[in-house]
């Protein structure tokens, strides 16, 4: 008998679990809701199957936990054309393995419409703070006959991309966080066969049009997509489509791709709040090149054309570059003699990869564990930023047990399948892509200079003066507006409140006369490093003349350089001229951002009486007129709005 | 497979789904029986068995199999 085996999308970057349903049961065993969270959320970094995200959803819904320390809330709105209630828990699950608590609301099928509308609605009762759009490409497609024209066809698709760009201008109405729209899945067969793609009335023609237009209306608009289509490319439609399940019950996502679906919007909505990973970490024998260059030496190991293996390993170096240019941070961290190991970046004439695209290169004979955290300091970057690829399972085991928090692929046995692993994981999900991204490589190896320059220099006095830096500075502009919504949206460390911005709410405040934005760039004789730090100050809504820092972040690239001073130097100025009497700004403390535990006080600014506060939010003061003009090495260009 | 080897792989992923190790279930027993099968589980462990023995079930018969034994029946015409 002929069997007919279910398509499945793999998520092969995760590794097995050796007992998840003994894990599952044991970790709802423990006393403490927020250690039974902890269990759970641990085992979201297996490979889960259709059944085991359910059970896993169903023991987290058990918990009943709005928050929790450690992990973001985030409401989710879902609002589809067809079922999604199956969808739901993986989102969760999705959402549980990057650290959110997402509270994901749907209403019915075929309702979103009116739910949009009618401001009594549930959806408006619920306040997203993100909403999904999950549509169907059936209403475009039965909407156009097949013997259509094609300006007809591109009439109808104008139309319904329209309607789509007021559905997302409701949305945004509703929520002012991130709003997504999935792509179209082309669920059609042929008609005509290959010449369906010369038909425009075609079922299949129709849904890539769709796509088309879609995704050039979703770039204007600022909305983010959910690129189901591409990844039905990748894993086949039978794997995201199930016609069975169609007619029992209208689901346009095949149940078996809901763990892959929901861990895609996770990682967007991740992304967004700035928890992508930054930093790739790569062994090298045996995942950069074949063999050990230890034992075989320069010239006998597998690497470049002419080999199989050889041309695979330089794949991942051609990947891993790649990644580089889009702003991906790379590292090395291999058990080696560093002579040795770095020869082969100078000294291999196949190597793709030169010792120059490492920022952080780490060959000895220490514990792995140990490497990645000192990676990790030297970047700046939080361990939870690097993603760590070695092809050996030991080594990889090792960093999982004793790293959680490090993103560590589950490496197949064949060097064909590495780079695919590693892409498929998508461990850098982007939002956007900036100039600051293309010259991110350029700008940690310029701080490896300066880190040399902090060596020889005597004194902390003698190395910032002998930097010679300028810091640009000024309000807003239209020109930096996706950088800076990037960079307020990325940084965890330095960032005082974690309040998160859409590209229009910055947009708003940029025009906005009572706000005073700023931001600043920082030059010095190494180079340029970019935009890095931003200030939203806004009137205080319960006192007169006090100006509000609402949000205040700086890149971890320019920490201790003295421009928090000379920021707030600038900052200061700028309220005066305003005619403002005082400051007052919030610190909340995350997980992340304890470096600035201090930077207040650091500043001049006193507490506040704690007693009328609530939420976490310590509060400071800052009487400007008591406010010294602080010395720094930093010149200033450019002024203040 | 036996049916009973079969009946004791459904059980554990009926357990799984509902996360309710009480379950037990026999070749008589009926979706109304157990509590919070409803429809969307119903699914949802067709789904769940369909992967685990790497069979599909015909859509008329999700619709029609009167109890656990009917489909274990069904799934016995497909399992090796």
């Amino acid at each position: 008998m002929q069997m007919t085996t279910p398509h499945c999308p793999m998520m092969s970057w995760l590794p097995i679990a050796a007992d998840f349903r003994g894990d599952l049961r044991t970790a709802l065993d423990c006393a403490k809701q927020t250690d039974r969270l902890e269990n759970l959320a641990a085992l979201t970094s297996y490979r889960l199957g259709f059944l085991e995200t359910v059970q896993l959803d169903r023991a987290y819904g058990r918990l009943g936990l709005k928050e929790a320390p450690g992990f973001l809330p985030l409401r989710l709105a879902v609002l589809a054309s067809s079922t999604v209630d199956h969808l739901l828990p993986a989102i969760r699950v999705g959402g549980l393995r990057r650290r959110l608590l997402i509270d994901v609301q749907s209403g019915g099928y075929g309702q979103y419409r009116q739910d949009l509308l009618d401001p009594t609605s549930a959806l408006h009762q619920f306040a997203p703070q993100a909403i999904l759009f999950s549509l169907s490409a059936r209403e475009a497609i039965s909407a156009i006959p097949l013997t259509t024209t094609a300006a007809e066809v591109e009439e109808t698709i104008a139309r319904h991309i329209k309607e789509l760009r007021s559905f997302w201008q409701k949305a945004r109405e509703i929520c002012n966080g991130v709003i997504l729209q999935q792509t179209f899945l082309d669920v059609s067969e042929p008609l005509f066969g290959s010449y369906d793609r010369f038909v425009p009335g075609a079922p299949s023609r129709i849904a890539a049009r769709l796509n088309d237009r879609l995704c050039e209306a979703a770039a204007q608009d600022g909305i983010l997509l959910l690129d189901v289509a591409r990844a039905s490319e990748r894993d086949g439609i039978d794997a995201w489509f199930d016609t069975g399940r169609w007619f029992q019950g209208k689901l346009e996502v095949a149940p078996q791709a809901a763990p892959l679906y929901g861990d895609m919007v996770a990682r967007t909505l991740a992304a967004q709040h700035g928890l992508s990973k930054k930093c790739l970490v790569l062994d090298l024998d045996n995942t950069l090149w074949g063999g050990v260059i230890g034992d075989d030496g320069l010239e006998g190991i597998v690497l470049g054309e002419g080999n199989a293996a050889g041309e695979a390993h330089l794949a991942l170096q051609r990947y891993a570059k790649q990644l580089k240019e889009r702003g991906v941070i790379l590292a090395v961290c291999s058990k080696n003699d560093a002579e040795i190991a770095e020869a082969a970046f100078h000294d291999h004439p196949e190597m793709l990869l030169r010792r120059s695209d490492i920022a952080a290169f780490l060959a000895n004979w220490d514990d792995k564990a140990e490497n990645l955290k000192a990676i990790a300091a030297h970047l700046n970057i939080g361990i939870d930023s690097l993603v760590f690829v070695d092809d050996n399972p030991v080594e990889r085991a090792r960093i999982r047990q004793s790293l959680p928090m490090v993103a560590v692929p589950e490496l197949p046995a064949d060097v064909a399948q590495y780079v695919r692993c590693v892409a498929d994981a998508g461990y850098f999900e982007a939002v956007a892509f900036t100039s600051e991204d293309r010259h991110r490589a350029q700008q940690y190896t310029e701080n490896a200079e300066r880190e040399a320059l902090l060596g020889s220099a005597q004194s902390m006095d003698e190395f910032l003066r002998g930097l010679k830096m300028s810091v640009v500075f000024g309000p807003f502009t239209v020109v930096d507006h996706a950088r800076v919504v990037q960079l307020i949206n990325k940084t965890n460390q330095f960032n005082t409140t974690t309040r998160r911005y859409t590209s229009e709410e910055i947009a708003y405040l940029t025009s906005l006369p009572s706000a005073l934005t700023l931001q600043f760039r920082l030059l010095d004789r190494i180079g340029d490093n970019g935009l890095i730090s931003t200030m939203i100050l806004r009137p205080a809504s319960d006192q007169e003349g006090v100006l509000e820092i609402e949000n205040w972040v700086m890149s971890c690239r320019v920490f201790g350089r003295q421009l928090e001073f000379e920021a707030m130097n600038i900052a200061v100025e700028a309220a005066r001229r305003r005619g403002a009497r005082a400051l007052i700004a919030n610190y909340i403390a995350t997980s992340k951002n304890g470096v600035i535990s201090e930077l207040y006080p650091s500043l001049g600014f006193a507490l506040v009486d704690q007693t009328a506060q609530t939420g976490g939010a310590v509060r400071w003061f800052l009487n400007l007129a008591d406010y010294v003009i602080r010395d720094t090495y930093i010149a200033r260009v450019g002024a203040a709005g | 497979m036996t049916t009973q080897e079969i009946l004791i792989v459904f059980t554990r992923i009926l357990r799984d789904l509902l996360l309710d190790d009480s379950i037990a279930l026999t070749m008589e027993t009926r979706r109304e029986d157990i509590p919070n099968w409803d429809s969307f589980n119903y699914i949802n462990f067709i789904v769940a068995v369909e992967m685990e023995f790497g069979v599909k079930f015909k859509i008329a018969d999700v619709e029609s199999f009167a109890n656990v034994g009917a489909i274990v029946a069904a799934a016995m015409t497909m399992v090796r």
